[in-house]
C-alpha cells in the first residue's frame, strides 16, 4: 500500500506539470505581457513608459524562457517561466497586485472558507442520503413520485435565486440574522447559519436524486432479495445491506471534493461578504489580478489530485475486497 | 434602390441554423431507422416528454426568431440637413443602414422595444416608481408620481379604468387563445385519425381521454397554457408593461424574451462545438488503446484537475484581453458581443468535453470486444470503417443523452458566470445580466422585484422543461433503464 501511494504521488507530477504548462500558455503566450498591461492600464493611457512600469512592478519585464543578459544558472531562473510558473511547485506564488503575499493570504483565508464549506458538506451529505433512503423506502408510491418531482423542480432553480431569495426572506424580511459579514470565534455562528442553510437547500435536489438512483440500482441486486428472503425487515435491508454496498459509488463522488472544500464557494462567499478563498478568487477575477487566478488554478488542481488519492484510500476502508497494489 | 434592410449573419446565428439543419436531417434519418423510431416513440408516449417538448419548442421558436439579424435602412435624410451624406448616397443609389443590429423578434416586438419609460415602473403601473418634482400648474413645485409615457397611456382615469380594461383585454386574449387552440386540436385529431386509422369521432374521443399512442393530450394541454399566456401578452403588452420596466425604462418582458436566445446558444452551441472532440478522442482512445489512450487520458485528467470555474475564469480573462486589444476585428457592437458569446461557448466546451469523452472511451472498450466487431476485424475491415459503421452508431445514444442532459446545466452556468463577471458581454441581454442588475434593486424601498421575478419565471420554465425532457430521453435511450 505504501508503494501504491508513492506511485500515485509520482503520477501526480506529470499532471501538475500539464496544469502548469496550460496556465502558462493561457496567461503568457495567448497574450503578451504588453497586451495585459495595455488592458489593465486602459488603452488610452497606455504609454510605453506606463506599460514598462507595470511590467517591472510585476516582474513581467524578463524574457520568457532564457535570459542571455545574465550569467550562470540565472540565465534560466531569471525568466518569466521560472519565476511565475516553476516557483508554484514550491507554493511560492509571489504577490498580488495590491502587493500582498498570495501564499500568506491563502493561508489566512482558508479558515473562513472551511467554516462555511465543511458544515455545508456534512449537512448536505446527511440530509441527502437520509432523504434518498426515505424515497427508496417508499419507492413506487406517491411520496416517491412527488419527491422526485420536487427534486427536479429544485434542481431547475439557479443557485443565485436561492441566495438572493434566502437573504431577502431571512435577513431583510424576518431580520433573523445579519445580511452579510463575518466575525471570528463563536460569534461567527450567526453569520454562518444562513449561508450554510442556503447552500444545503440549493444543492439538495440534485444530490437526493443522485443517491436515489444509486440505491435503486443496488436494491435490484440478488443479495437484497436474499436478505429479504431471510426475513429481515425492509429498514434493516436498507441500512445494513444497501447503504453499505452503495458506499463505493457514493465515495467515488464524495471524497474527491473534500480537499476542494478549502477553496470555498465563489457565490456564497461573495454574496455574504465572507473573507474566504472564494471571495478572494472573485475579487481577483473582477480586478483582473492574473497572479492570484494563476495561484488558485494551481492550488485547485493540487487539491483535486489529493482528492483522487484519498478516494482510492477510502475504498480500502469500506470494501475489504479492494487491495491497493 | 436598395432593400429596406441588410441581413447580418452572426457566427452564433449560423451555428444555430446549422444545428437546426442537423436536427432536421437527424429526424429524417430516424424516420427510416426502425430502432431509433421506436426509441423516440417511447419519448412521445410519456406525457411529461410531450409536455416538456412543447414548452421547449416555444422557447426554440423565440430563439430562432431572435437569430434572424438585420440592419434596418435609415430613413432618407432631408437634403438640407446633411447634404454630404445623403447626396453621396443618392448619387450612388445606395441606402444607408443603421449600425444597430436588430432581429426578426425585435421587429415583432417593436412596441415593447420602443416603448421605453424614464426609469423603473411596476408591472401594469400607470405611474413611475419614483416621485419627481414638477412645476405645478398654478406656479410653485410639486412632488408627484408622473404618468408613464406608454404604460396605460390610453386611459383617461387609469386608477378607475385599469381593472376593467385589463379584464376586457384578458377576455379577448382568451378568445384568441381558444381559436388558436381549436385549430391545433383539429390538426392533432387529424393526425391521430390518419396514423391510427380511426374514424373522426373516435379519434377525437381518444384524444380527449388520452388514449392515443403518442401523448397528444399532454402536448395540447401544455399548448393551451402557452397560448393563453402568449395571447394575453399580445393583447396587454402593447398597452401595459406586463413585467414592469427596468432602471433605464426598458420593458422587462422584452428583456426576458431576448434572454432566451442567449440561453439557447450557450446550452446547445457549447455541446455542438465540444462534441466532435469528445467523440473523436473518446472513441479513438477506447478502440486504439496504447499511446493514444494514454495521451487522451492525460489530456483529460489535466483539464479535469483544474476546478471548472477557475479554468473558465482564466480562459475568459485571456479572451477578454484578445478582444479588447483587437477592436479592428469587429464592425458593430453586436458582432463583438457575439464573438464573446461564441468564445464563451468554446471555453465551456473545452472544460466540459472530458466527461463525455470518458463515457465514450469506456463504452468503446466494451464494444471493441464484442463478436460483431471482432468479426468485422477478422474480415479485414479497415479501422476507420469499423469505427464509422460499428462503433459510432452504437455510442450515439450516449452522445444524445449527454446533449440533452448538459443543456440545463449550461443554462444555469451562464447565469452564475455572468454574475461572477466571466460570462457574456455586459451588453448582451441574458438571464445572468438580468439577475445581476436586479440584485441591487432588491435593497430599494419599496422593493423592485419584477426583473428578478421575470428572470426567475423564464429560467425556471426553460430549465424545468429541459430537465424533464432530458429524463424522458435518457429513459428511452439508455439500455440500462427499462
Amino acid at each position: 500500500m505504501f508503494a501504491y501511494l508513492v506511485r500515485r504521488v509520482l503520477y501526480a507530477i506529470p499532471i501538475l506539470i500539464g496544469v502548469n504548462l496550460l496556465t502558462f500558455v493561457l496567461f503568457f503566450v495567448v497574450n503578451s505581457p504588453d497586451d495585459m498591461a495595455r488592458m489593465q492600464i486602459g488603452v488610452k493611457r497606455a504609454t510605453p513608459e506606463a506599460i514598462e512600469r507595470w511590467k517591472v512592478e510585476r516582474g513581467y519585464d524578463k524574457p520568457m524562457f532564457y535570459n542571455p543578459a545574465v550569467s550562470g544558472s540565472a540565465r534560466v531562473t531569471d525568466t518569466i517561466f521560472f519565476n511565475k510558473s516553476l516557483r508554484m511547485f514550491a507554493f511560492d506564488f509571489g504577490s498580488a497586485d495590491d502587493g500582498r503575499d498570495i501564499a500568506r493570504e491563502i493561508r489566512e483565508r482558508m479558515g473562513p472558507s472551511l467554516a462555511i464549506a465543511l458544515p455545508t458538506f456534512l449537512l448536505s451529505l446527511y440530509a441527502a442520503i437520509s432523504m434518498a433512503l426515505l424515497l427508496v423506502f417508499f419507492r413506487a408510491t406517491y411520496l416517491d413520485f412527488w419527491g422526485v418531482v420536487g427534486c427536479v423542480a429544485m434542481m431547475s432553480i439557479s443557485s443565485l435565486f436561492y441566495i438572493i431569495g434566502g437573504q431577502w426572506l431571512v435577513s431583510k424580511l424576518w431580520s433573523l440574522v445579519p445580511i452579510s459579514g463575518y466575525a471570528t470565534g463563536l460569534d461567527a455562528t450567526r453569520f454562518l447559519v444562513l449561508p450554510v442553510a442556503i447552500s444545503v437547500i440549493a444543492g439538495i435536489g440534485s444530490s437526493v436524486r443522485w443517491y436515489r438512483t444509486i440505491f435503486l440500482e443496488e436494491i435490484s441486486k440478488d443479495y437484497v432479495r436474499t436478505a429479504r428472503a431471510k426475513g429481515l425487515s425492509e429498514l434493516r435491508v436498507l441500512f445494513r445491506h444497501v447503504l453499505k454496498n452503495a458506499m463505493i459509488p457514493i465515495l467515488t463522488g464524495v471524497v474527491v471534493v473534500i480537499p476542494l472544500l478549502f477553496m470555498g464557494s465563489l457565490l456564497v462567499e461573495s454574496f455574504f461578504a465572507i473573507p474566504g478563498l472564494g471571495s478572494y478568487t472573485i475579487d481577483a477575477i473582477n480586478a483582473q489580478d492574473f497572479a492570484v487566478v494563476r495561484a488558485m488554478v494551481f492550488i485547485g488542481s493540487v487539491l483535486y489530485i489529493v482528492g483522487l488519492i484519498l478516494t482510492d484510500l477510502s475504498y480500502v476502508l469500506v470494501d475489504p475486497r479492494v487491495r491497493l497494489e | 434602390m436598395g432593400m429596406s434592410f441588410q441581413p447580418v449573419f452572426l457566427w452564433t446565428d449560423a451555428l444555430l441554423f446549422l444545428l437546426l439543419l442537423a436536427c432536421v436531417l437527424a429526424a429524417l434519418h430516424v424516420r427510416n431507422t426502425e430502432p431509433l423510431r421506436d426509441a423516440w416513440h417511447k419519448v412521445g408516449r410519456r406525457p411529461t416528454g410531450m409536455a416538456a417538448a412543447t414548452v421547449l419548442c416555444a422557447f426554440v421558436l423565440v430563439g430562432l426568431l431572435d437569430s434572424l439579424h438585420y440592419r434596418p435602412r435609415l430613413p432618407e435624410l432631408p437634403a438640407a440637413a446633411d447634404a454630404s451624406i445623403s447626396a453621396a448616397a443618392a448619387h450612388k443609389g445606395e441606402a444607408v443602414y443603421s449600425s444597430e443590429v436588430l432581429s426578426a423578434l425585435d421587429a415583432l416586438l417593436a412596441p415593447l422595444r420602443l416603448q421605453t419609460e424614464k426609469t423603473y415602473s411596476a408591472p401594469f403601473a400607470f405611474t413611475l416608481y419614483q416621485r419627481e418634482t414638477v412645476q405645478a400648474p398654478g406656479g410653485g413645485q410639486e412632488r408627484i408620481y408622473p404618468r408613464l409615457v406608454h404604460g396605460a397611456a390610453h386611459l383617461q382615469d387609469p386608477a378607475a379604468e385599469r381593472g376593467g380594461d385589463v379584464a376586457l383585454r384578458t377576455l379577448a386574449a382568451l378568445g384568441l387563445a381558444a381559436a388558436a387552440w381549436a385549430i391545433a386540436f383539429l390538426i392533432a385529431a387529424w393526425r391521430v385519425a390518419r396514423s391510427e386509422r380511426l374514424p373522426w369521432d373516435e379519434a377525437v374521443s381518444a384524444l380527449l381521454r388520452g388514449r392515443t399512442v403518442l401523448a397528444w393530450r399532454a402536448a395540447l394541454a401544455t399548448l393551451a397554457v402557452l397560448l393563453v399566456i402568449v395571447s394575453a401578452w399580445a393583447t396587454l403588452a402593447p398597452h401595459y408593461h406586463v413585467f414592469g420596466t427596468d432602471k433605464v425604462g426598458q420593458d422587462v418582458l422584452y428583456l426576458a424574451l431576448k434572454s432566451v436566445r442567449t440561453a439557447l446558444v450557450i446550452g446547445t452551441i457549447t455541446t455542438l462545438v465540444m462534441m466532435p472532440f469528445a467523440v473523436a478522442l473518446g472513441i479513438a482512445a477506447g478502440y486504439l488503446g496504447g499511446w493514444v489512450d494514454d495521451a487522451v487520458q492525460y489530456v483529460y485528467t489535466v483539464l479535469n484537475a483544474i476546478p471548472g470555474v477557475l479554468l473558465i475564469a482564466a480562459a475568459v480573462l485571456m479572451m477578454q484581453v484578445v478582444i479588447d486589444t483587437h477592436p479592428q476585428w469587429f464592425d458593430t457592437a453586436a458582432q463583438r458581443s457575439d464573438a464573446r458569446l461564441l468564445a464563451l461557448c468554446f471555453i465551456l466546451g473545452i472544460t466540459s468535453w472530458t466527461g463525455l469523452a470518458r463515457l465514450l472511451r469506456g463504452e468503446t472498450l466494451k464494444l471493441r470486444e464484442l463478436e460483431y466487431v471482432q468479426a468485422a476485424r477478422a474480415f479485414g475491415a479497415s479501422t476507420t470503417a469499423i469505427l464509422r459503421r460499428h462503433i459510432l452508431p452504437n455510442v450515439m445514444h450516449i452522445v444524445l443523452i449527454a446533449l440533452v442532459m448538459d443543456f440545463s446545466g449550461l443554462v444555469l452556468a451562464e447565469a452564475v458566470l455572468s454574475y461572477v463577471g466571466i460570462g457574456v458581454d455586459p451588453t448582451t441581454i441574458s438571464f445572468g445580466t438580468m439577475i445581476n442588475m436586479a440584485r441591487a434593486e432588491l435593497a430599494r424601498e419599496p422593493m423592485v422585484w419584477w426583473s428578478l421575478a421575470a428572470a426567475f419565471v423564464f429560467m425556471f420554465a426553460l430549465v424545468l422543461a429541459a430537465n424533464l425532457f432530458a429524463d424522458v430521453v435518457r429513459d428511452a435511450f439508455d439500455p440500462r433503464r427499462s
